[in-house]
């Protein structure tokens, strides 16, 4: 890495102070783009440290003190970011909250975290806000960034008059705020992310500028990041992967960060940014997946066998290209033509051309997903980390990447695996404590900082970390045969017609499962086959329907049987869900992970019923629309019963 | 939050006993009633009592047989609905007019041709003034995407649209061309609930952030009541109440109409 070396006597340590670094050495190099108005602006460092030290003084004049927290809630917008840095020259401790939060769970955080500042980035979070104030009497000052809407309402000021005030203070007062980001020490909090936890209330977790730093420059570093890298910054502010790279990162290394003109235009502006520095969650890499497939479907019959050729080219051959491995001269030759006939445009339109580095984490990817990116040559990779420990713990390394593991661990860290089989780590980047929680963080940190992951897994010979499931949530059947619901659950959702999968068997006698059907995929599905349907409710109970899953069902059924350990878990029952499980019934949580147990409370009767014999169960339950009011979904559910595979055949058949 | 009101007492547009027939059938019979700079004045009534007839008569596509319409403090017997545009009266129809090949962006910019001054050649050859004028047309039709929230179907033909979209479009369309005066004919019918709340937030946030006027056509009684400041009611071409929502709710004869009793 070119980093240049710190100026002056105080070290570039603190983020405040990395800015100031990047001002200087980087000066007029891109900092951050927004797309608006349909064209893209360029803020330059140096306009960056400008606007940010304009916001910093601003909030002091407004009473904002060291330890003082920033709420900060909207989509990823430059103002928002900044903010984070403009309350960190103060001492102060950014809190960025998720975006799509209902307004109590938004009341919970921001009582919890006592903040007195809010930072919101238009009229429906400043809504959410004045909605709890009652609730967080503390919360006196919101400041707003898109004045859209907010004509009307009193009591509330505009990003722009903060900055007026503040650049007003600058200039009566020009060193304050310099004497302010001198007093920051690298071992202060920099930043409180709150975690949604599967479980329980959210927990506030302290992350310093030494964590959050050192996590940092340690993986720019492994992956060579410099300040010509570009990355489009479009998932959850709140959350701590966007925080590690679109903020800790991109100061470190000094790369430019991309917002996107609204949620909606994110693959748009990906083609146009073309990032060399891209993390997809599996969700998203699939999703990209099934728009090319539907589109490729309706294309004409010469271009449909020249994909369906050169797919299964570089399905053959192109992850070895990547990594380095020996091809035939032919294939390679063939492959260069397939590059210019298929591969480059597809790369092109999926805005992935320059990828240098991508990621995928926070859930298991299924292989079809991560080889289709691979054999693009595309460097796909995954990687282990939690907010606990400013994400990175494990990487897969450049040119020894396998599907089933997450990486090798990052440098600096340490991996150990506990007896029960929990994955344990400590590093640089462990996490300070629990916000206000010292039983919750003395639970999960040991006194030596070795922090409890909660997953389970296990090292291979080579270095390599295997995660299996949620070490809580790993189970026995009645007859002691191990359950591990993610794992079959995983299996499931790598069919594109099942979007979401939910097992049961911990303490049972044998294993059923709860089935979400992907409305767009299965769908489509339906389409081609003239099944006609009119709700994501009656597509779910269509026969056909049942009758395509059954065999995707018997399918990972024959994968399980091949092992031993496995085979006695197989799927005997299960059904299809009417309604899409989700985050705003409680069912989903906000990162999209299922939540177990309270789906089995919910659905209590359809899992006794998968466990009673019945062939149909009658349900009633609730549905939270968009705005948040409540409807009814109603109907009898089929269950289907499935022959396992014996293990014995299973083998004879591999 | 309540909404507070924009309305001004200026009067913008007035109508006086106009009545409207095609041969035999009495559309509209001696309607009289006023919108005022600044307000959001919804016309009401059960299907056939004349709501469209009215719109089409404000802005010039019908010509009344008798009576007068007064906008802008000029009154006239007949209007050709390009001198409405000319003097700040954009619609919306019913039944969506796009041009369903064009992409959203195109769309709206033709909602801008009425405020193009180069000419047909110049703009064929995007050369000059024309193309410095189109370049501030286009920044303007992408404030209109912006507020629109349509940013990411502003490169897709407007006919592969759902419905909804298609909608907001046309609404674009009629921004576009900086009206003082917005008719909106039904502009939720066939919407779902979450589409409906996003247009009635778009049509407040255009009467408060550009102060446009906005005279609509609407079925949905809850959302009539939430959003106007004034409403008159029609049943079969006649005017049979006037006022606030809270008035017009309590009127017993507009509670007979909707309710269905026999005349």
């Amino acid at each position: 890495m070119t980093l240049p070396s710190t100026s002056g006597t105080t070290p570039a340590d603190t983020f405040p102070r990395l800015l100031i670094r990047n001002a200087a050495a980087f000066a007029d190099r891109p900092a951050f783009r927004e797309k608006e108005y349909g064209i893209w602006r360029t803020y330059t460092w140096r306009q960056v440290l400008d606007e940010t030290r304009a916001f910093a003084a601003g909030l002091s004049s407004l009473g904002f003190a060291r330890g003082d927290k920033l709420v900060i809630v909207g989509d990823n917008r430059p103002r928002l970011y900044w903010a984070m840095n403009a309350a960190q020259m103060l001492g102060g401790i950014p809190v960025p909250v998720y975006q799509d939060a209902a307004a109590p769970e938004m009341a919970y955080v921001v009582g919890h975290a006592e903040a007195r500042f809010a930072l919101a980035e238009d009229q429906e979070q400043i809504d959410k806000l004045l909605e709890i104030r009652g609730q967080v009497p503390a919360l006196h000052t919101l400041i707003y960034d898109d004045p859209r809407g907010l004509r009307d309402y009193e009591g509330l000021l505009s990003w722009e008059q903060v900055q007026k005030n503040g650049r007003g203070r600058l200039a009566n007062d020009p060193t304050f705020l310099d004497a302010e980001i001198g007093k920051g020490k690298s071992q202060d909090p920099s930043v409180i992310l709150y975690t949604s936890g599967t479980t329980g209330r959210p927990k506030g977790v302290v992350l310093t500028y030494d964590n959050l730093r050192r996590s940092a420059e340690n993986a720019a570093r492994f992956e060579g990041l410099n300040e010509h890298d570009e990355l489009l910054c479009y998932l959850p502010m709140a959350w701590a992967g966007d925080h590690i790279f679109s903020y800790a990162q991109s100061l470190v290394a000094g790369f430019t960060v991309n917002c996107p003109e609204s949620a909606a235009t994110v693959q748009t502006d990906l083609r146009e940014i073309g990032p060399t520095y891209y993390f997809a969650p599996p969700r998203i890499l699939e999703n990209l997946i099934t728009s090319v497939m539907i589109r490729m479907e309706d294309a004409g019959a010469l271009k449909r066998r020249m994909f369906a050729y050169f797919m299964g080219l570089a399905r053959r051959v192109g992850a070895d290209l990547l990594d380095g491995r020996p091809v035939s001269l032919a294939d390679r030759l063939l492959y260069r033509l397939g590059d210019i006939l298929v591969y480059g445009p597809l790369k092109n339109t999926l805005g992935l051309s320059r990828v240098r580095v991508a990621y995928t984490a926070g859930e298991a990817v299924g292989p079809d997903i991560f080889n289709f990116y691979r054999s693009l040559g595309i460097n796909m990779k995954q990687l282990y980390g939690q907010t606990e420990s400013s994400v990175f713990v494990t990487i897969h390394p450049n040119r020894d990447v396998r599907l089933e593991t997450v990486g090798k661990v990052a440098p600096e860290v340490e991996l150990r695996i506990a007896d029960n089989g929990e994955v344990l780590f400590r590093g640089p980047g462990v996490f300070h404590e629990y916000y206000k929680n010292p039983e919750a963080t003395a639970e999960t940190k040991t006194p030596d900082g070795w922090v409890h992951s909660g997953d389970a897994g296990f090292i291979d010979a080579d270095g390599h970390l295997h995660i299996i499931d949620r070490a809580k949530d790993v189970g026995r059947l009645t007859d002691g045969t191990l359950f591990a619901p993610k794992y079959i659950e995983n299996k499931l959702k790598f069919f594109p017609h099942i979007n979401e999968a939910v097992a049961f068997g911990d303490r049972r006698d044998f294993v059923t499962a709860l089935i979400n059907v992907d409305p767009v995929a299965a769908g489509d599905w339906a389409e081609r086959h003239n099944i006609a349907y009119g709700s994501y409710q009656e597509l779910a109970a269509r026969p056909e329907i049942y009758d395509l899953i059954t065999e995707q069902v018997a399918q990972v059924n024959r994968d399980l049987a091949r092992d031993p350990q496995m085979a006695g878990a197989q799927i005997r029952r299960f059904l299809i869900l009417p309604k899409m499980l989700d985050a705003d019934d409680g069912e989903l949580t906000r990162t999209r992970k299922v939540r177990r147990s309270f789906i089995a409370e919910r659905y209590a009767p359809l899992i006794a019923a998968l466990y009673g014999g019945q062939t149909s169960v009658h349900i009633r339950t609730e549905v939270t629309f968009e705005d948040g009011r409540k409807g009814m979904v109603e109907g009898e559910v089929t269950i289907r019963d499935m022959d396992t595979t014996p293990v014995a055949a299973a083998r004879k058949a591999a | 939050m309540a909404r507070a009101s924009h309305a001004g007492t200026d009067v913008l547009l007035s109508v006086e006993n106009i009545s409207l027939s095609f041969g035999g059938v009495k559309a509209l019979t001696d309607i009289s009633f006023d919108i005022r700079k600044g307000e959001i004045r919804a016309i009401i009534g059960p299907n056939g009592a004349g709501k469209s007839s009215m719109l089409n008569c404000i802005n010039g596509f019908y010509h009344p047989q008798e009576g007068r319409i007064t906008y802008k403090g000029v009154t006239r017997r007949q209007m050709r609905p390009h001198e409405a545009a000319e003097q700040g009266i954009a619609r919306t129809f019913q039944n969506i007019a796009l041009f369903k090949g064009m992409s959203t962006l195109d769309n709206i910019m033709t909602g801008r041709n009425l405020r193009m001054k180069t000419g047909l050649l110049a703009q064929a050859l995007h050369w000059g003034p024309a193309r410095r004028e189109e370049v501030e047309h286009r920044a303007f039709v992408e404030r209109i995407i912006d507020f629109l929230e349509i940013q990411h179907i502003r490169k897709v033909p407007v006919g592969r649209l759902p419905y909804g979209l298609q909608k907001r479009v046309e609404l674009g369309r009629a921004l576009a061309a900086e009206p003082d005066l917005l008719l909106l004919d039904e502009p939720m019918a066939g919407m779902n609930l979450e589409e409906k709340q996003d247009m009635c937030r778009f049509v407040l946030d255009v009467n408060e952030q550009f102060g446009t006027t906005i005279c609509l056509i609407e079925h949905d009684m809850g959302v009539v009541m939430d959003i106007s400041d004034r409403v008159v009611v029609l049943d079969y071409g006649k005017k049979i109440g006037d006022g606030t929502p809270d008035v017009v709710k309590a009127n017993p004869d507009v509670i007979a109409a909707y309710l269905g009793t026999s005349h």
